[in-house]
């Protein structure tokens, strides 16, 4: 195994690595609406107003995600 | 041997598309182009937008919404003036109730005292004439025990005197008299 | 274009699949060849003027009746407006609506770059990093540069909790500061990586389909990735928007830090 192929494999498996962090930031994203979810039952009249609070809670847990998803897209293509 | 060369195959295909192509988003030489384009993009549609777009937007908004309270609003009037004519119409109704029921007890005293009067004269008239016709009667009566009595005692003196009795006239009245009360 | 060509070329050759999912990313410059200049004519120049033309026929055309009872594409117009107006007005306060405007491009450019982006064979501007850093540095840079201009040094009161114990604030504060600076990064590189990450995904769907010509076992993954392709198309349509909304959203709330820095 010469240095390329040891190079390519290692980023094949760091871009794969680097894509667990996408699964994680799914769990995230699942917890916030999950739990406005639960909120929103409880408290119907109150959940209205709070959508935007859930979309920045969103957008803020699927950003990490991207970022992973980033990382593995610059290990494939770019490095 | 077939391994090796594929996979040095794949690397060099990898290095040859990394070389080619990398990440179009990275290829800063396209940089100064993309921002340029988009700041321009971006100068055009504020401009469409805050001169011309977004204030007609916003007048046809707000002049529905003018129009919405507007109607609204004449609508409640409306709504007041309907409600002050049925309270209007129910007022009159309640007075033309009282005073008919106020004419129908008039008129009923008035028939009530009529009525009265009536009757009172007519039982006046009717006791009148009843104490009219007893005396009538009374006097008819008195008549007819006068005419008894009278047509006893000469029938009783004509008696004794067909049967041979004094004709004391004095006498057998007396009798006479005596047995019609007794 | 030619790339394309080539790319099909190669798959067909080798007789395997090929995927190339960032080539749609491709800057090119509509006519000729040559090198990319700042003002040369590209693809995304193409695609940012047909985003600027749709805009204006939206809001310009379609409010041009001023009806009472509006038309379809009035509504929409109407829609949008009071939709990102009610939205400033929420986030940022009354005194927000001033820069409703401008919140108002952000929000109709990225919403109808990404829109247009989903059309087949399009070019999507907003996949790229220059593009969002463009537009997130942008409003970090406005939104900073208001709340200095607005509140002076006060400003710098929002990286100061006053309501934390003494010991902590020093660390809540460089902890804050780096939080304020990350702001613009995450800003854009979530737009950009959103909408990249679907267009890859359906690309690498895409290059599964033509396996029923390849082998056997495209009869199985040929209709389960034209399926896979058909969701994930449904779900972009819907992150396209909901990326505008956040992008606009986060605006309206980093302008409503730079009114009210006291929070």
């Amino acid at each position: 195994m010469d240095l390329a192929t040891a190079a390519a494999l290692g980023k094949f498996i760091g871009a794969g690595l680097a894509a667990i962090g996408s699964g994680a930031a799914a769990i995230g994203v699942g917890n916030v609406a999950g739990n406005f979810l639960a909120g929103a039952l409880r408290n119907p009249s109150a959940a209205g107003s709070q959508t935007a609070t859930l979309f920045i809670g969103l957008a803020f847990a699927e950003a990490l995600g991207i970022f992973s998803f980033l990382v593995a897209l610059l290990l494939m293509f770019a490095v | 041997m077939t391994t090796t060369t594929t996979t040095t195959e794949a690397a060099a295909e990898v290095a040859h598309e990394t070389a080619k192509a990398g990440m179009p988003q990275l290829d800063f030489s396209t940089f100064p182009n993309q921002i340029f384009w988009l700041v321009v993009t971006l100068l055009v549609i504020y401009f469409v937008l805050s001169r011309i777009a977004l204030p007609r937007i916003g007048g046809v908004l707000a002049q529905r919404a003018g129009a919405i309270t507007s109607d609204l609003s004449a609508a409640e009037e409306l709504k007041q003036k309907a409600i002050a004519a049925e309270k209007a119409y129910n007022d009159a109704l309640v007075k033309a109730r009282a005073e008919a029921a106020k004419i129908v007890a008039e008129a009923k005293t008035g028939i009530q005292q009529d009525l009265a009067v009536a009757t009172a004269k007519a039982d006046a008239e009717i006791a009148a004439k009843s104490a009219e016709s007893e005396k009538a009667i009374s006097e008819i009566r008195a008549g007819a025990v006068e005419a008894v009595k009278e047509v006893a005692q000469n029938t009783a003196k004509e008696l004794v005197a067909a049967l041979g009795g004094s004709d004391d006239a004095k006498a057998v009245a007396a009798a006479v008299s005596a047995r019609l009360k007794g | 274009m030619k790339r394309k060509t080539d790319v099909a070329g190669e798959a067909q050759s080798e007789g395997g699949l090929a995927f190339h999912p960032l080539d749609q990313f491709q800057v090119q410059p509509l006519f000729g060849h040559g090198p990319i200049e700042w003002y040369t004519i590209t693809n995304v120049t193409l695609w940012l003027a047909l985003a600027a033309v749709a805009i204006i026929f939206v809001f310009v055309v379609g409010s041009s009746a001023r009806k009472m009872i509006p038309t379809r594409l009035q509504s929409v117009g109407e829609v949008a407006y009071s939709f990102v107006h009610n939205m400033v007005e929420d986030v940022a306060g009354h005194d927000g609506a001033k820069y409703f405007p401008l919140i108002m491009t952000l929000f109709v450019f990225i919403l109808f770059a990404n829109m247009l982006g989903l059309l087949p064979g399009s070019f999507t501007p907003t996949t790229h990093i220059a593009v969002t850093a463009v537009l997130g540095f942008g409003v970090f840079l406005f939104v900073t540069l208001l709340g200095l201009y607005k509140h002076g040094l006060h400003f710098l009161g929002l990286f100061w909790m006053s309501d934390a114990p003494l010991v902590l604030r020093p660390i809540i504060a460089v902890i804050e500061v780096i939080s304020y600076f990350v702001r613009p990064v995450s800003h854009s590189i979530r737009l950009a990586g959103n909408i990249m990450a679907g267009h890859a995904v359906m690309k690498v769907f895409a290059a599964f389909a033509p396996m029923i010509l390849i082998s056997g076992i495209g009869v199985l993954v040929t209709p389960v990735s034209i399926l896979a392709i058909t969701a994930i198309y449904a779900l972009e349509v819907l992150v396209a928007f909901i990326q505008a909304y956040v992008f606009t959203i986060l605006t309206c709330v980093y302008l409503k830090d730079a009114l009210h820095p006291g929070h």
